[in-house]
């Protein structure tokens, strides 16, 4: 391997890294998505947005890195997909907005909406965040509908390098094995939602109960979506380059798993550690602690998935209309210099980690209550 | 693309319109984070309880505002993606690094130790959470730093060569990229305009505290810190401003003289203090471009050039290549009918090397290699009809301009008239005239502020990589009309959060004038 692609490897980590961080803090929408729940009275429901309204902010950031890291490693990807899949990014986006303000906003006098509007947003964030996001990676698997012709640069009238299907991102909204990913997220995001509160909250007997069956239900509808999407990925063909150029390669996905054996077994590691957070969660009663290996679990599956979407020769972004334009980690990545200059300031990630980490400690030494919220100055 | 200009124009309206709505939060954000940190150490190394409730205070508003910057911050990165996808492909190796970095190194600071900040009073040490308040503050303008390293690079592109084989520029010196002047001074001026915005807007709401008689003490307590804190970013922004002005006539002469309405240039050029542009005046004709004007001698060749006796070109001059030496001798340089037919060279160099590239023609690709090179630096006027497409829409760049340097002259006076009042003379600030003047200032610094960034975004058209790439040439394949609609959805969005953000602001000074400080 030549130095270009190490660190087109490296780089590609990283983006499967941010990825399968952005997927677990995801449950701070998953918790939102619960917000309207009327089982849960005022003082329960005030305990959850503080609980995910502390956290809000590194979702978004991460999902800020998660882009700004694609664009500087991957600028191919970023020009690509996001001004072809013009909606479902928009989409995206819009529900993100939204949320940021929401938690500010929702209880502040003269938010001139009220209360109720920005819990439906929270609520919308929540549910579109989710699913969309899991739309717009299960693309890295199944394939989108686009070309890229780098000569249109020298064409006055039609300069665009990439073109896309003209349903602009619409028609991978309505794929049903991207709805499935999607769903999958979703679902997932609402069972560590429920892990985090128990782990966070310290509410009534009855609160806590009700999140130990919310565990139970979203995570057997999440269990039973992996599954299915484990299978359809596995049986469904992928794109791999050859020397004949990118070509369409049945099982390619399940090919991976067996090559690249050790990311199938991290990834089965991290299946083990999400069930063995929820199944922990629903069974013992006293165990309060899920989140944690279910978060790691999470963040492992996903980091894996991105890996086997991109290594061993793999088309990361196929084109289903045009095969040779599919994009991989060779022919979308930065320049040599670039990649080795990010590389560098990428030394300071864990740094980085390791403050995140500490602040989250400290803050969350004391567990959410009511009288922990009614001493704060600042609350949602 | 049958509605390229459409397109075009509606990406631009919706960029223009994320980017002003970002900047009506960002300054606040970045200039009240400083003064919150400056109260919060006060509070740490007095004990003050009444300095904690005043920290606390003007740190609601801040995490009010700070929402909305967020939301709008976040459209601006993937806009480049989804509006903007040809210069992203184009330049997205040296323009991708900054935004990462910027991600990396800032966004986390903020988010993580923000959170500290607002709601860590009673789980850490005093110390730490004065190091969150900080290092929130400081987070922000770490990001500000690699967003304006990114745009300085925008109008003055350094540290890259074009990659013939990739079609696109790639990186060869990071250095230069991070430290070039454009940026570095953009960034200064950025951040301490954000300084002088927040100084102002804490006085303006203490005025509002004094008008009314409550916490008179309070208020005069914060128009101590945001005054002093005011007055210093102002005189940095005039200080940087300078050198932004140093940096635009050397690399964006255009921008310059669309800057001033000024069509044709001498030695010792005027500057305009004042004036009403001429309708009619175009580059083409030869009417007089003001209806009006008060004009200070030597003035502009000194802003652009620090020497007095400078030429300074106008916009015929840049189209015709002309310059003139400073003993008045003619100097011919390209014309932009020379520099669109250089332009058109490049491109057909880079499709002589594509076509080599494909037959395996080594010699050829070298050949063409070569004649790119000498001709890469005109690269974007090849996409260009005529010399006068790359002119700036002359009056919005006049106006905002002006409206700029005007308001600016006036807040560093009424900086030096509350600083003079607030620790000589406070039964000033007790006039209902003094206070209502505080309070009117406030939207006063919002038009300036705005009226910079319109100055140097519109006045650098239509490059969105200065005379390498125009806005035509960066576009991404969508539809107008989707565009349009987006713009729409936006403008509705932050449009309703605009009014919340300032209704929720006004209950909180109003619930905060009431509350007790002692």
């Amino acid at each position: 391997m030549t130095t270009l692609q190490y660190l087109q490897a490296y780089w590609w980590l990283l983006i499967a890294v941010f990825g399968g961080l952005l997927v677990f803090l995801l449950f701070v929408q998953g918790g939102q998505s619960m917000l309207l729940c009327r089982a849960n009275n005022a003082a329960e429901r005030s305990m959850m947005v503080n609980a995910l309204g502390r956290k809000w902010e590194l979702t978004f950031t991460t999902l800020v890195v998660f882009g700004g890291a694609f664009f500087a490693s991957f600028p191919l990807f970023y020009s690509t997909s996001f001004g072809g899949a013009y909606w479902l990014w928009m989409l995206i986006l819009f529900s993100f907005i939204i949320q940021a303000v929401s938690y500010e906003f929702r209880t502040k006098p003269g938010n001139l909406f009220g209360t109720a509007t920005y819990d439906v947003f929270l609520f919308l964030n929540g549910l579109v965040g989710c699913v969309l996001l899991g739309v717009a990676v299960g693309g890295f698997f199944f394939g989108n509908e686009f070309t890229v012709t780098k000569t249109n640069l020298l064409d006055a009238s039609a300069p665009v390098i990439s073109t896309w299907a003209p349903s602009h991102g619409l028609e991978a909204i309505a794929s049903w094995r991207n709805l499935l990913l999607g769903f999958t997220v979703f679902f997932l995001a609402r069972t560590l939602a429920s892990l985090y509160f128990i782990n966070t909250i310290d509410g009534s007997e009855k609160f806590l109960l009700r999140q130990r069956r919310s565990v139970l239900i979203n995570g057997a509808v999440f269990v039973l979506l992996f599954l299915t999407f484990a299978f359809v990925l596995l049986t469904s063909p992928g794109f791999e380059v050859t020397p004949q150029g990118i070509v369409e390669v049945p099982y390619k996905y399940l090919a991976n798993f067996i090559d690249l054996w050790w990311i199938g077994l991290v990834f089965l590691i991290g299946v083990v550690l999400v069930l063995g957070g929820v199944i922990g969660s629903v069974m013992l009663p006293d165990y309060r602690r899920g989140i944690w290996p279910a978060g790691i679990g999470t963040f492992l599956v996903v980091t894996c998935l991105f890996c086997i979407a991109g290594y061993n020769s793999t088309a990361y972004y196929p084109s289903t209309l045009d095969p040779a334009s599919s994009l991989t980690i060779a022919n979308s990545s930065s320049s040599e210099f670039t990649l080795t200059v990010m590389s560098v300031v990428s030394i300071l990630a864990p740094f980085v980690l390791a403050y995140i980490a500490y602040v989250w400690r400290k803050m969350n030494a004391t567990p959410i209550t009511e009288a922990e919220l009614s001493s704060t100055s600042h609350k949602y | 693309m049958e509605d390229l200009m459409s397109v075009v124009d509606w990406s631009r309206a919706q960029f223009a319109l994320t980017a002003m709505y970002h900047w009506l939060f960002v300054p606040l954000t970045l200039g009240l984070s400083m003064i919150v940190a400056v109260m919060e150490t006060i509070y740490f190394r007095t004990r003050s309880e009444r300095w904690l409730a005043i920290t606390k205070f003007w740190m609601t508003l801040f995490g009010i505002n700070f929402a909305v910057g967020v939301a709008t911050g976040i459209i601006l990165e993937f806009e480049f993606g989804s509006n903007w996808s040809n210069y992203s492909w184009f330049v997205g190796d040296i323009f991708g690094a900054p935004l990462a970095i910027e991600g990396l190194l800032a966004f986390f600071m903020e988010s993580t130790f923000i959170a500290v900040m607002f709601f860590g009073w009673k789980k850490v040490s005093r110390g730490f959470h004065l190091a969150s308040t900080w290092l929130t503050a400081i987070g922000a303008s770490i990001s500000a730093l690699w967003i304006l390293v990114a745009n300085g690079w925008m109008q003055y592109p350094v540290g890259m060569e074009f990659d013939p084989a990739q079609m696109r520029n790639v990186m060869d010196d990071f250095w230069a990229v991070a430290f070039s002047p454009v940026a570095i001074h953009k960034f200064f001026h950025a951040v301490f305009s954000g300084w002088a915005l927040a100084g102002v807007f804490v006085i303006g709401v203490s005025c509002w505290f004094i008008l009314k008689k409550r916490n008179v003490a309070m208020a005069m307590s914060s128009i101590k810190v945001a005054g002093v804190m005011g007055m210093f970013g102002m005189l940095m922004t005039l200080w940087t401003g300078d050198g932004s002005a140093l940096d635009v006539a050397r690399v964006q002469p255009m921008k310059l003289a669309a800057m001033e309405g000024l069509y044709k240039g001498k030695c010792g050029q005027e500057i305009v203090g004042f004036g009403i542009l001429n309708p009619d005046k175009t580059p083409q004709n030869d009417e007089d471009p003001y209806l009006f004007d008060i004009s200070i001698p030597k003035g502009l060749s000194f802003l652009a050039t620090h020497d007095f006796n400078a030429f300074v070109p106008g916009i015929n001059d840049l189209i015709d290549g002309i310059e003139l030496t400073p003993e008045g001798d003619t100097i011919h340089t390209d014309s932009y009918a020379r520099r669109i037919e250089i332009g058109r060279e490049a491109h057909e160099a880079l499709r002589r090397f594509d076509a080599a590239s494909a037959a395996g023609d080594t010699a050829a690709m070298a050949a063409a290699t070569a004649d790119l090179r000498a001709s890469y630096r005109y690269f974007g006027y090849g996409y260009l009809s005529s010399p006068y497409d790359a002119v700036p829409p002359v009056g919005i760049t006049f106006y905002s301009f002006h409206i700029m340097v005007i308001l600016g002259g006036y807040l560093l006076l009424f900086f030096v008239v509350v600083l003079w009042a607030v620790f000589r003379k406070q039964s000033w600030l007790n006039n209902r005239w003094a206070a209502w003047i505080g309070m009117l200032t406030v939207p006063i610094v919002y038009v300036c502020s705005q009226a910079g960034w319109v100055t140097a975004e519109v006045g650098r058209q239509p490059w969105i990589i200065q005379d390498l790439m125009p806005v035509q040439a960066a576009i991404s394949d969508i539809p107008a009309s989707t565009v349009v609609l987006t713009f729409w959805l936006f403008a509705l969005m932050f449009t309703a959060f605009l009014a919340a953000e300032v209704c929720i602001m006004l209950r909180q000074i109003s619930k905060g004038s009431n509350a007790k400080y002692e």
